[in-house]
């Protein structure tokens, strides 16, 4: 088996990397060129970057963060939050992010995946999932706008659309579980693990070591985030990856 | 100089990044005369070997990429698909490539893992370039693969599903199928021993 990736998430916002409990309540948390180099140090394999810029002005500060952050970090990072156009993700991977993470307008425009796949590679086009249990107990369903609006599409439906249209991996957080720390929504991972071809990343819920061995045994995720705990130290990066190495899992240490 | 190849959709900047962070000095090229005026010259890749052919075409670079590599033996390196279209011929856009090593770039198998491949993978390199790489995780995206027809210009592999070519040299020619510019110190340290080629091997 091929080594499992650990990921970091940082919020950005205006420049700055953010934490808050759902768009709310933001905190900042320090500049994310320091934030992500030292990230890469503590042996995170790859980064992702949510802009949750609301405006154009704080959009195009981020960019040229990112362009500072492309020149400080030797790991790839993808950069997803409010992408809507090829032009959105032909900037972002101009300044040197490795993939782009598309959500609610790939959900409103499937083509966009499409016609981003061909123009600059299926790796480089993340489907970022945002999925929900439906409330009979049935499957789970997509949402968008950062969680506020359910969609009612089958979520493993979607994923595999979006794969047969080009994306190249799978983003997959769990709104239910997401900052609850209880745990990833491994029944879900599952599910779109086993319905797709291309790597699965698990979100939301991770909360302890265990949690991150369940995302990949039991939910075949190929890579697992987190966010909050590694911002706050409760877990650190290379801790996890002994951890899942002690445990038999591959991991790059 | 070091020459990064610049065309439409290639990751250069990120080429740059690293090799302006290693200390050396590098321009991007997109003009023939300056492609053969460049000590080292590096060839990234993301995208499609197709587009990526189709690209340098439009550029006007093939004749100057081969009189720099085939005759003035100018160290290149070429990276992910700027390695796969060293071959002759890819599966990706049936693409017909630059033909400097034999052989054929072909598909992961979709049966057998996940297509693309994404993530770090331990790439063990052989001895018989006269520099020993050493062993160690690389970061791959990749879903085509090259098959070298001269299985002697294999000089690094990976199991993905099974083993397959995740480096190849030819005398001065060098390629990684790995992203050797995002491949943290690992790749960082590849990428020093091809920049300080002194237009001899490594």
């Amino acid at each position: 088996m091929r080594p499992v990736r650990v990921i970091p998430c940082l919020d950005i916002h205006n420049g700055r990397v953010v934490k808050g409990v759902k768009f709310t309540d933001l905190k900042d948390a320090g500049d994310p060129v320091e934030i992500a180099a030292a990230y890469d140090k503590a042996g995170a394999d790859e980064l992702v970057f949510l802009d949750i810029s609301a405006t154009v002005e704080e959009r195009s500060t981020n960019m040229s963060v990112m362009s500072k952050v492309a020149k400080a970090v030797s790991i790839p990072f993808a950069v997803g939050g409010g992408i809507r156009t090829i032009e959105d993700i032909e900037r972002i991977l101009d300044v040197g992010a490795a993939k782009v993470g598309i959500n609610s307008a790939a959900i409103e425009n499937p083509d966009l995946i499409k016609t981003a796949a061909d123009k600059f590679g299926s790796s480089r086009i993340v489907l970022a999932l945002d999925a929900k249990k439906k409330a009979d107990g049935s499957g789970w369903t997509v949402l968008k706008n950062g969680g506020m609006v359910d969609t009612g599409i089958d979520a493993v439906k979607w994923a595999i659309q979006a794969v047969e249209l080009g994306a190249g991996e799978i983003l997959l957080t769990s709104l239910d579980c997401d900052g609850t720390k209880d745990g990833y929504d491994l029944e879900l991972t599952k599910a779109i693990s086993e319905s797709v071809s291309v790597p699965v990343i698990a979100s939301g819920g991770a909360g302890k070591l265990e949690h991150f061995y369940d995302a990949v045994t039991i939910g075949k995720a190929d890579a697992v985030l987190a966010a909050s705990l590694f911002h706050f130290k409760e877990v650190e990066i290379m801790e996890v990856k002994r951890y899942l190495s002690q445990k038999g899992i591959n991991v790059r240490l | 100089m070091i020459g990064i190849i610049d065309y439409k959709a290639g990751n250069g900047p990120s080429v740059l990044s690293a090799v302006a962070h290693l200390g050396y000095k590098a321009e991007l090229v997109n003009t023939p005369e300056r492609v053969l005026q460049m000590t080292h010259i590096i060839m990234p890749g993301v995208g499609s070997a197709g587009a990526t052919m189709e690209s340098l075409k439009e550029l006007g670079l093939i004749d100057a990429i081969k009189t720099a590599v085939l005759e003035n033996k100018v160290p290149f390196l070429g990276v992910c698909v700027g390695m796969q279209i060293l071959f002759d011929h890819s599966e990706e856009d049936d693409a017909d490539c630059l033909g400097f090593l034999p052989g054929q770039v072909v598909k992961f198998d979709r049966e057998k893992v996940r297509v693309p491949q994404m993530g770090w993978n331990k790439v063990t390199f052989s001895e018989n370039m006269g520099y020993k790489a050493e062993d160690d995780y690389f970061y791959f995206v990749n879903s085509y693969y090259v098959v070298p027809e001269d299985k002697s210009h294999i000089w690094g592999t990976a199991d993905y599903g099974g083993l397959f070519t995740a480096a190849v040299c030819k005398g001065n020619i060098y390629g990684t199928q790995f992203h050797i510019e995002k491949s943290a110190k690992a790749g960082l340290s590849l990428l020093n021993g091809f920049l300080s080629l002194k237009g001899g091997r490594l």
